[in-house]
């Protein structure tokens, strides 16, 4: 009759984890389960489905609408089957006479409180209670209820007190009260699952409604972070997206992979035609495990945004408006423009930037274009401003690029430390399964600057916040690694075992010396030593001790080291190698460690190895036909540098902005103008279109197949739900740029016809990548690399038996100050981060309804700073460097301290980076982001450079009307 | 003092990225640091930035730290000009 996609099955409770197993009977059917599992998840299992309404597996069982009774021989009455955990030998009875009639009961009195306009409900079809109805046979209600929660007025007229019109504040679901038949199934799951406790339920019996927090809340001004937990959870039409309400429902689903950020959420995008109606989060996602924020769940209208190119254009010049052409003109102009390049200023002067948020295969497409078309190395990514210590500097010490584990290990951690990241805000879902852990007895250490929302939250509360001045996180972190040496708190038998013992000798003597000590880099640092010695006793001696990094420690100009004391400090505890510990990066961009494995640097080939080492070269000069050069191609700034210079002039530049994301703005601009051809290939005519001659048009991940990588090294397919708007994939676009820049070279043209062919042939030059093929992810769901013949189904856990590089190494962390120094000029420091609603430069979420949430960059500054100055709340203010300056609003707050501003740089008209330097990590030039300088100063509008940058940006995104 | 200064060539920048490296390799022992010094800059500084740097150790090598210097018979000199 009704064909209507079938939801991922509800066993009605979670699974229980124990290993011991209870055998019953339930309508006569035997079933084993372990110990634990609910009577209703036992019935699930051998597929009887127990009528429930205030069940859902996702949360724990509460027991309230009495709907799931069962019987059990020999027991008195009729239990709940949801909260009634399994016995050995009980007789479970689901359906006789006497439960019908309850249950009919329970029904009539629910829906004598509920409208009955189910045809033109936007939950028709997707409906548990409408479900339930027609599961235990209901077919009249006897009574009329006096007092309802949805009539809007009584018989006589009188407006119902007790009626609650809809909000509709959230721009992605609505809250429509009338509909509620108060599960609480909303406000669970907001605890449970989320981890945010945004709802209540408020009042008692006949009273209790779910509430947004206070009276006055609406769904937008409350604590919600709009993750769409509660809305998964709701049997009802009471908490719906907005999209189904305005479209209908789904007819069919696509498993695929959010594009947003490093978590790499699984979800269903369910379809109607060629309609994306909803995105919902995959349960048996290994990632997320059903959970999603706002970005993934709802953020994904930019795909139909009004702003989105889809023509190819190119110009003879910035100045020139842009003019559409065909994809064919425009590949002839571009392979015309590149070659002349090549001719005069020779192989060297051309380049590649990679992106973090295209596929792998796009990825490897990419950097291949300029080793085996273009003839050089000069490939790079924008890793290369965020996640490049991270490379180096485990790669250094463990022996791989990568984390050590996968996101289920925060279940079994004891003590979290986390440092320069706040996953609340950029990676959400992980966050959410961190708190989890937290509530159930997990300690938190936090390293921040700032006072971020996981230092204190609702029922999470970090042990230790050691809010240390920016750039001195090689200083905190050697003198914790000195307060574990000099207490004799280091695993002895690990390091014997594992690592190299004369080289540990030679660090623990390192850090031994009095100035590592916590009381003597206590000035640098302004943590008071207690802290530092309490937090490394804790992280020491409390078990499984894990560390979770991001962004706040790399980009620095010790970033590298900073990994690496990092490192030192999970190798010296015993604290890598099996579940609930390790050393884990939290990457930015959903694909930053795909592009990374992907050979995006300029110094190494496809899994990270050197160009110059002549056996790798050899399998790639093989399976491409052409040689390759064993010298190291440039890194983004050096590429920057050398078109200042001259000698660098053409670019393609994939799905990145570097104008906006790079530091030092002013030095991009002059590098980008200085160039003859840059190539931008994206979706929105970003900033760095701004000085481009060719703009290529992509494609959102909904329009092509291929995979991404997520910061657990998991590798999960990203499908094509809808054809692509522009009209091809990504992959095809530098194929066909491929194929124009060879043609009359006699080169051999690419061939590919689907992204698999490419995967096909990463897994036959890379050996971490031997194993991986779209049939194998296709049955296992995802796989996590290393996957090759001894590891034939993936590396959910890296280093178990012993380090890939052999033996773990110990390397000295001298401190260095930053030569970013404050001064009488200069006299705050400037630290930078993100905010959950939006992503990176924005492009995308800015153009989502995430902009209720985050419509401007605002700079914390703190109150004593503020006073000084005569900033209030809500100013206007110059913020300055020496590199230059931009205006913003202020918010004033003690999250940060003294001293410290913060900003987020979601907005290219704040252009923070007009205001960061140009000084970056000493190994591998990734910009120190993280601390800069800075003056702030009342202002009444914006800079001079603001005002000038915007005109040129208007300029330039001139479009030639058509002929 | 900017780095990207366009008028002050690319020497100030090369010269202080690689006394950066200097400092690193400074808290190991000599020789391990000397050649690994060495080492970081063949793997990672493309032909263009060695021969820059050339340039500055040709001329004697003002401003450079002590340790660079004598790592720079290990650095190699690039072979074409790019
Ligand atoms: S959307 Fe998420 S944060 Fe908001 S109320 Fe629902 S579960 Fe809570
Ligand atoms: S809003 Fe939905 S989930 Fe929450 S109590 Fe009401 S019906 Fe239950
Ligand atoms: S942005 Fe990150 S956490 Fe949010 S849904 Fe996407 S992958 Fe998951
Ligand atoms: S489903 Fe068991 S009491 Fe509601």
């Amino acid at each position: 009759m009704k064909d209507f996609i079938i939801p991922d099955r509800d066993f009605g409770t979670p699974a229980a984890k124990s290993k011991q197993m209870v055998t019953l009977t339930i309508d006569g059917f035997d079933i084993t389960v372990p110990e634990g599992t609910s009577i209703m998840r036992a019935a699930a299992e051998i597929g009887i489905s127990v009528p429930k309404l205030c069940a859902t597996d996702s949360i724990d069982a509460f027991g309230s609408c009495r709907l799931c009774l069962v019987e059990i021989e020999g027991r008195n009455g009729t239990p709940a089957s949801c909260t009634t955990p399994v016995a050995p030998g009980i007789k479970v009875h689901t359906q006789n006479a006497k439960l019908k009639q309850l249950r009919r009961g329970v029904m009539e009195l629910y829906i004598s409180d509920h409208p009955l306009d189910c045809l033109t409900c936007s939950a028709n079809g997707d409906c548990e209670l409408q479900d339930m109805a027609g599961a235990v046979g209901l077919r009249d209600v006897r009574y009329e209820a006096i007092d309802t929660h949805f009539k809007v007025k009584d018989t006589s007229g009188i407006a119902n007190p007790n009626y609650i019109p809809r909000d509709d504040s959230n721009p992605y679901f609505s809250y429509d009260p009338q509909k509620c038949i108060v599960c609480s199934r909303c406000v669970r799951a907001c605890e449970e699952v989320q981890g945010t406790f945004a709802l209540t339920i408020e009042g008692r019996g006949f009273d209790s409604r779910v509430s947004f927090g206070a009276k006055t809340d609406t769904a937008l001004s409350s604590d919600c972070v709009s993750c769409g937990a509660c809305v998964q959870a709701c049997p009802t039409a009471t908490l719906q997206e907005k999209s189904i309400i305005e479209i209908g429902t789904p007819e069919r689903s696509v498993i695929t992979t959010c594009a947003y950020c490093g978590v790499g959420c699984s979800f269903k995008a369910e379809m109607r035609g060629d309609e994306l109606v909803r995105m919902v989060p995959y349960k048996h996602g290994k990632a997320n495990r059903g959970h999603s924020c706002v970005k993934g769940r709802f953020a994904y209208g930019y795909a139909s945004h009004k702003d989105r190119i889809l023509n190819p254009m190119i110009r003879d010049s910035i100045n020139d408006p842009w003019q559409e052409v065909s994809w064919d003109e425009a590949m002839d102009f571009t392979a015309k423009r590149m070659k002349g390049i090549i001719e005069k200023h020779g192989r060297h002067s051309v380049g590649v930037i990679t992106s973090s948020r295209c596929t792998n295969e796009e990825a490897y497409l990419v950097q291949k274009l300029t080793r085996a078309v273009f003839m050089n190395n000069n490939t790079d990514t924008c890793a290369r401003v965020c996640h490049s210590p991270t490379g180096y500097g485990l790669g250094q010490t463990l022996g791989t690029s990568a984390g050590t584990q996968d996101f289920d290990s925060v279940e079994e951690t004891d003590v979290v430390m986390i440092i320069g990241a706040n996953p609340a805000a950029a990676h959400p879902v992980f966050a959410s399964r961190l708190k989890k852990r937290l509530r159930q007895g997990a300690k938190l250490i936090v390293v921040d600057p700032r006072r971020t929302e996981m230092v204190e939250s609702p029922h999470v509360k970090a042990e230790h916040h050691l809010a240390l001045t920016p750039g001195t996180n090689v200083a905190i972190v050697t003198a914790l690694a000195h307060v574990i040496v000099t207490e004799g708190l280091f695993d002895a038998q690990f390091i014997q075992d594992r690592c190299d013992w004369d080289e540990f000798q030679d660090y623990a003597e390192f850090v031994s010396q009095s100035q590592n000590s916590p009381e003597s880099v206590a000035l640098l640092t302004g943590v008071p030593a207690a802290e530092v010695r309490a937090a490394a006793r804790l992280y020491a001696k409390g078990g499984n001790g894990s560390i979770y990094y991001g962004l706040g420690v790399t980009e620095h100009s010790q970033g590298s080291t900073t990994v690496i004391g990092i490192a030192n400090l999970a190798m010296m505890t015993g604290n890598i190698g099996r579940p609930g510990v390790g050393v884990n990066p939290l990457r930015g961009q959903n694909n930053v460690q795909g592009s990374c494995d992907m050979g995006s640097f300029p110094h190494e080939l496809p899994g990270y190895r050197h160009v110059k080492g002549e056996g790798v070269r050899d399998i790639f000069e093989k399976a491409w036909g052409v040689k390759i050069d064993d010298e190291p191609g440039l890194r983004i700034p050096n590429m920057l540098d050398a078109a200042v210079e001259g000698t660098f002039k053409g670019l393609y530049c994939q799905g990145e902005d570097i104008l906006q994301s790079d530091p030092d703005t002013k030095h991009v601009a002059a590098g980008l103008a200085a160039m003859d051809c840059v190539i931008v290939h994206d979706l929105f005519l970003n900033e760095t279109a701004n000085y481009a001659h060719v703009f290529l048009p992509g494609s959102t991940f909904l329009e092509k197949d291929g995979t991404f990588t997520n910061a657990e090294r998991r590798i999960n397919m990203v499908r094509k739900v809808m054809a692509p708007r522009n009209g091809y994939g990504d992959w095809e676009i530098t194929q066909m740029l491929a194929n124009a820049m060879l043609k009359d070279t006699g080169g051999a043209k690419w061939t590919y016809t689907h992204p698999t062919q490419i995967m096909d042939e990463i897994a036959m030059t890379t050996p971490s990548f031997a194993g991986v093929s779209y049939e194998k992810i296709e049955t296992m769901g995802s796989i996590q690399w290393p996957c090759n013949d001894k590891a034939p189904e993936g590396t959910p856990l890296m280093h178990v038996d012993g380090f890939v590089r052999g033996k773990g190494k110990f390397i000295n962390t001298e401190y260095v100050a930053t030569d970013e120094k404050t001064g009488p000029r200069f006299p705050l420091l400037l630290t930078t981060g993100r905010i959950l609603s939006q992503y990176n430069v924005g492009a995308q979420t800015r153009r989502t309804g995430n902009v209720a949430w985050h419509s401007e960059d605002l700079l914390e500054i703190h109150p004593h700073d503020a006073e000084v100055r005569g900033v209030k709340e809500g100013d206007f203010v110059r913020l300055a460097s020496r590199s230059g300056d931009t205006t913003l609003r202020a918010t004033i707050t003690d999250k940060v301290n003294p001293g410290v501003v913060y900003t987020t740089f979601h907005h290219p008209d704040t252009q923070a980076n007009v205001i960061t330097t140009d000084f970056s990590d000493w190994a591998t030039n990734c910009p120190e982001y993280k601390v800069t300088a800075v003056q702030v100063s009342p202002s009444n509008g914006p800079s001079e450079w603001q005002e000038e940058y915007n005109a040129q940006a208007a300029m330039s995104r001139r479009i030639a009307a058509a002929e | 003092m900017s780095l990207n200064d366009t008028h002050a060539g690319p020497h100030a920048k090369l010269i202080y990225m690689a006394n950066q490296i200097a400092k690193f390799m400074e808290s190991k022992p000599h020789d391990e640091g000397l050649t690994l010094l060495a080492s970081h800059i063949n793997d990672f500084w493309e032909p263009r930035m060695r021969r820059h740097l050339f340039e500055v150790l040709d001329a004697g090598g003002a401003g450079l730290r002590p340790l660079v210097l004598e790592a720079s018979a290990a650095i190699k000199r690039p072979v074409v000009a790019a």
